[in-house]
This record gives C-alpha cells, sequence and structure tokens, in this order.
C-alpha cells in the first residue's frame, strides 16, 4: 500500500497545475459550504431563539368564557327522559362572572414541579392597566414575573437594554417598562410613573428599566414587574396567578403534555409549536436550501476531479501499461489512481475547512446592529463541529467515487494493446 | 532435456484475431524453453512472433492450448496470479524503453522489486545499485528517466527486468531502436546473463546478426514454428 501512494503521489506531482487547480476546486466547495452552514444556521438559532427564549413550551392559563351547560338546559334535560334536550331560545349569554385567575395555582405549580418532565416552572399574572401621563392615558400590559426564573430560563436579561434584573426582583413598586413606551411617557430611569388598574386602583411605580424585544407594538404596551407588585397593585393575595409557564426538557413533548395538563387540571394549555409553527417551517426551508447549494458545489468539484483523473490516465496510458507488464494487477492501478483522487480530496477538504473557519470568523465580525436584538452587535455564526463533519465526509465520498470510474477504466488497460501499438 | 529444468513450455497454442475478421493467427505451436538458454525467435513481420511473445508473457490470456511457465500451468490461472507470476519470474525488454518519465532512473529499476515485497527497501536500492554498476550506469542513477540517452535507457529496462532474479527475461526487439554499438552492448549483456546468471532468455528479433550469435534460433512462419 505505501508502494502505491509514493506511486500516486509521483503521479500527482507530475502532474501538480492540474492536481492544484481539481483541489482547489474541493476546497472552495467545502470552504462555501461550511460558510454558508455556519452562517445560516447561525441566523436560524438567532430567529429561532427569538421566538423559543421567550416563549414557554407549554402556557397554562384560564380563559373567562361561558358555561358550556346552561341551567335551563339542565333543568329540563331529566324530563325529556334520555331524549335530547329541549330547545331553548335564551341569547346573548355572557361569560361567567369570574377572576381570570387559574384556580389552585399553587397545588399545581407544586404538581409540575416534581414531574420529571419539567424543566422550570414560573407563575405570571397579567394585568391590564392604564398610564397615567399628565392629561391622557396610554393602556399598558403590566406582567408579573418571577423575575429570577425568568433571567435564568427565558434570557430576561437580554432583552433589558438598560437596568438592573436584581433592582426589580427585589424591589417594591418597581417596574420595568418597554423601550416605546418609556420613549412617549418620557420616563427616565428612577422616575415614577402613575398606574391605574381596570378597578380603578391608583399607584405609583418607580422605572428602573427598559425592555426591548424588538417588536415595535410588543414594545408600546408591554411592562415587567415583580410578581408580588402586581399582585399587590391589584389588590389580590399571593397565591393569584393567571398563567403558569412550564419549560420542558423536551421540546417535542410540549403538544402531548399541553393535552394531558389541561384535561387534568381543567385549564386551558397552549404549547410552543401550535403557537409558532411558521418557525419550524421557515427554519427547514432555509437549511434545505443551504444543503443543497453545499451539494451542488461538491458534485461540480467532483466533475473537475473526473475530467482531470480522465485526462490523466489517458497521458498515462504508457506507464500503466509498464506497471502492468511488470507485475502490478489490475486492482493495484485502481487503487493507485483512487489514491489520487482521495489524496486530492483530502487536501482540498483540509484547505476548505481552513478557509471556511477563517470566513466564518471574518463574518462573526462583520457589525450587524438590529433594534430587534439588542444582545446581538455582529453578525451570527454556528461553528457547530457536525458542519465540518459532514463537509469533510462528502468532499472524501465525492472525490471517490469521482476518482473510481476513471479508475477503473486505467485497470482495465490491456497492456498488450499499449505496448504493441508503439 | 531434463523435465525439471524447463522454464516455458508451449503446448499446441492458436491464437485467433477476430477484428476486423477472423484470421488464424498461431497455428499448433509449440516449443520449450530450457534454464539459462538464449533462444531467439525470428521471422518476417506479420507472423505471429511478437503475438507468440505476449501469449508466453501472459498478459495476453486470449488463446487456446497450455502454457507452463516454471511448470506451473497459467491458463486457469487469477489475473491476480499471472500479475504474480509477471512480477516474480519474468522481465521484459521492449523495442521503446517504457520508463516512467515521474521517476529516477534508480526508482523505475526498483518499481518491480518493492511490489514484490521479499525484500525491504534498502535491500532492493542495493541491489538495484549493483545492476546498474553492472550495466555500466550507475552514475545516471539519480537521474530522471527521461534525461539520459536512448542506449542508457534500454540498460535501465534490462536492470529493471532483472531486479527480481526472473526465470526467464523476454524481449520484443530490444535492439530494434538502438544503432550498431549499443545493440552490441546490449547483446553483450543478454549474454552475460544467460552464461552467468544461467537465466533463460526468449528475445523476438529481426537482425539476423543478433539471432545468429543465440543459442537457438526459432523461426516462424505464418504463424507456424518451421525449425
Amino acid at each position: 500500500m505505501r508502494l502505491l501512494a509514493t506511486i500516486a503521489l509521483t503521479l500527482l506531482r507530475a502532474k501538480l497545475r492540474q492536481s492544484i487547480v481539481a483541489a482547489v476546486g474541493v476546497m472552495f466547495s467545502i470552504a462555501m459550504f461550511v460558510t454558508l452552514l455556519g452562517f445560516m444556521n447561525g441566523l436560524n438559532e438567532l430567529l429561532d431563539g427569538l421566538i423559543l427564549n421567550r416563549t414557554p413550551h407549554v402556557r397554562l392559563y384560564n380563559e373567562l368564557r361561558a358555561s358550556a351547560e346552561q341551567p335551563v338546559e339542565l333543568a329540563y334535560a331529566d324530563s325529556a327522559k334520555g331524549t335530547a334536550p329541549i330547545h331553548h331560545f335564551i341569547r346573548s349569554i355572557k361569560p361567567k362572572d369570574d377572576l381570570p385567575r387559574l384556580r389552585n395555582a399553587t397545588a399545581i405549580m407544586d404538581v409540575l414541579e416534581k414531574d420529571p418532565r419539567v424543566l422550570a416552572v414560573s407563575p405570571r399574572l397579567v394585568a391590564q392597566v392604564l398610564f397615567n401621563v399628565g392629561t391622557t392615558d396610554l393602556t399598558g400590559q403590566v406582567n408579573g414575573i418571577d423575575v429570577m426564573q425568568e433571567v435564568r430560563y427565558y434570557m430576561f436579561q437580554d432583552y433589558l437594554v438598560e437596568g438592573d434584573p436584581n433592582d426589580l426582583a427585589n424591589g417594591n413598586n418597581t417596574i420595568v417598562l418597554g423601550k416605546g413606551l418609556a420613549d412617549i411617557m418620557q420616563a427616565r430611569i428612577g422616575d415614577l410613573v402613575q398606574v391605574t388598574t381596570a378597578t380603578g386602583d391608583r399607584t405609583m411605580l418607580r422605572v428602573v428599566g427598559y425592555f426591548q424585544s424588538g417588536i415595535a407594538d410588543y414594545d408600546k404596551v408591554q411592562c415587567y414587574a415583580n410578581i408580588k407588585t402586581v399582585q399587590k397593585l391589584l389588590a389580590r393575595p399571593a397565591s393569584y396567578y393567571t398563567d403558569i409557564n412550564l419549560k420542558l426538557h423536551d421540546l417535542e413533548e410540549a403538544p402531548e403534555m399541553a393535552k394531558e395538563l389541561a384535561a387534568r387540571f381543567g385549564v386551558q394549555a397552549t404549547d410552543i409549536q401550535t403557537a409558532n409553527a411558521q418557525f419550524e417551517t421557515g427554519t427547514d426551508v432555509r437549511n434545505i436550501i443551504s444543503y443543497a447549494v453545499g451539494v451542488v458545489l461538491l458534485i461540480v468539484a467532483g466533475f473537475g476531479i473526473y475530467n482531470i483523473l480522465n485526462m490523466m490516465i489517458y497521458e498515462k496510458l504508457d506507464a500503466i501499461a509498464i506497471l502492468k507488464a511488470t507485475g502490478f494487477s489490475g486492482s493495484d492501478v485502481r487503487r493507485i489512481f483512487l489514491l489520487l483522487s482521495v489524496i486530492i480530496g483530502i487536501v482540498g477538504a483540509l484547505g476548505g475547512l481552513v478557509v471556511g473557519i477563517t470566513l466564518q470568523n471574518i463574518i462573526d465580525n462583520i457589525p450587524f446592529i438590529t433594534a430587534a436584538l439588542p444582545s446581538v452587535t455582529t453578525f451570527p455564526v454556528d461553528y457547530s463541529i457536525r458542519y465540518y463533519v459532514i463537509a469533510v465526509t462528502f468532499a472524501l465520498a465525492t472525490t471517490w467515487v469521482a476518482g473510481w470510474f476513471p479508475a477503473r477504466k486505467a485497470s482495465h488497460v490491456d497492456p498488450v494493446e499499449i505496448i504493441r501499438g508503439k | 532435456m531434463n523435465k525439471s529444468e524447463l522454464v516455458l513450455e508451449v503446448e499446441k497454442v492458436n491464437k485467433y484475431f477476430h477484428d476486423p475478421m477472423t484470421i488464424h493467427v498461431l497455428k499448433d505451436v509449440s516449443m520449450q524453453v530450457a534454464r539459462g538458454e538464449f533462444v531467439s525467435i525470428t521471422g518476417k513481420s506479420g507472423c505471429g512472433k511478437s503475438t507468440l511473445l505476449y501469449i508466453l508473457s501472459t498478459m495476453d490470456t486470449d488463446y487456446e492450448g497450455e502454457l507452463k511457465i516454471d511448470g506451473e500451468p497459467t491458463r486457469m490461472a487469477s489475473r491476480t496470479r499471472l500479475a504474480r507470476i509477471r512480477n516474480e519470474k519474468i522481465g521484459f525488454v521492449f523495442q521503446f524503453h517504457y520508463l516512467l518519465t515521474e521517476f529516477s532512473v534508480l526508482h523505475n529499476v526498483m518499481l518491480p522489486g518493492l511490489k514484490l515485497g521479499m525484500k525491504s527497501r534498502e535491500e532492493v536500492e542495493h541491489r538495484a545499485m549493483e545492476l546498474l554498476d553492472d550495466l555500466g550506469i550507475a552514475d545516471q542513477a539519480r537521474k530522471a528517466a527521461n534525461q539520459i540517452s536512448g542506449g542508457q535507457k534500454q540498460r535501465v529496462a534490462i536492470a529493471r527486468a532483472m531486479i527480481n532474479d526472473p526465470l526467464i527475461i523476454m524481449g520484443d526487439e530490444p535492439t530494434g531502436n538502438l544503432d550498431s554499438r549499443n545493440s552490441d552492448i546490449v547483446f553483450d549483456i543478454f549474454r552475460k546473463i544467460a552464461d552467468e546468471h544461467k537465466r533463460s532468455l526468449l528475445i523476438v528479433t529481426h537482425d539476423q546478426d543478433f539471432a545468429a550469435r543465440t543459442d537457438r534460433i526459432i523461426d516462424m512462419d505464418d504463424g507456424r514454428v518451421i525449425t
């Protein structure tokens, strides 16, 4: 085998320029493949993160609705003796007079915290409010959150453009305003804002930070406060929550768990897949496009190798004939040319990785400033080792296949024909 | 003649060319070559002497009849086995030298030896240098194969044929492209191989003077052996 490799290398050196052209073809395609996939996936992760980071995998809540069974139906159901309930003419049925809270929220949270599928449980209390600014009122929504839990599992601090999450967690009557809302109100950090609840209660809250999600309409309405502050604001007890958000160990379990929990606790439940179906589709399409481009580039490089080897074999017919005449078998000759091709593939692939990683680094340093992502300053790149492995594997496979056909042809060269032909 | 001394035996070999029409090229050819014998094959152009040589060399397997090399029948042998036989037991010298121009003179000589793999690289190199020295071209060993003269190239080809100490060396017009001085040098080398090394030689040639100086002449005409 070492002898065959020496012969392959010597032939390669004799045709150095063509070999380099072939290797550069592979290098270029590998570099593009790695760069493209790294960049595409970096973007994908960024865009997915935009939604996935902030969205609970399963959200439990209680929507106020009209009762499914009206008293008039219950009252006459028996006298109908098993036949269909009587038809009534009551219209404009209103939702029940109830609070939009989760009943038994503390007990539900205890159960969920013990569930092995659940990574984190965080309660929320959402309140609709009016901000009184001079003579005008601005509508807003205050989300009462468990601040430390949100920082840990929902990247809360990434979207906090100014301020410290600790101020929100520990302070009394503190609030983080949406950036858009803060601009309208001209509220600076440390200022007091007056808040009126739906029931007419007024409270002064101190601004400790700005929140920017990147979605302008959202930032003009949404604010965050400590959950205790919101309970106090609404004059509700400490066990009063409107939502329970779950983060799971395995995202894929969310739809099933949402159904199960909805039935078990008698609440509404949405899973992340239902809430954000379009994101998966976008990610898949982008992945397919980048893989397709990469694979096409490699196939083109493969054709280049095929051509160059074919030409080399044509020029080296004499050498092949004499090798066979002096005792090299057909499979030896085939191995020599396959080795040639694979050497070109390996050199090209390694060069391609170096160039690809360099390009990735360059992209990673290009400034990319967007209001949507306050924590991002340069283009995102995914340096996952997976793409390097795929690229190298595919390069070797392509060069092997591209080399196989010319190599087979070389192994079938009849030395008698060549030698007698002179 | 002692049976075990036979290096090459050919029994009733027939060969046809089918393209463009069927021609009967070799007709019931039988012959033998003993160890240390220097045999030449002569005949007119197209009498089938080269065709016979390529069958004997095991490179052409499309024939009828029996061919034994060193007592081993080759008719049914696999292509890999035939390659091995060529490597180990047969040496070739062609009209054109067929050196690999990418390799040095020394490396050209070494290649069949390295392929055989019976000796270490150092031993093969040592043996190759010995052969080149015997043939008077040791000083050319490190040159590229296309930087030496025609006569020298043919001597390199002979060294290459000798590297594995084959039983028989076959030549297809080895002096056909050489002037008379170089021709004589090559003949003397062959003579020495036969006499001193006890190797057999089977040389196809046009050159009547060359043939006359060998041990035995096999004369062919129209696909038959006539003497």
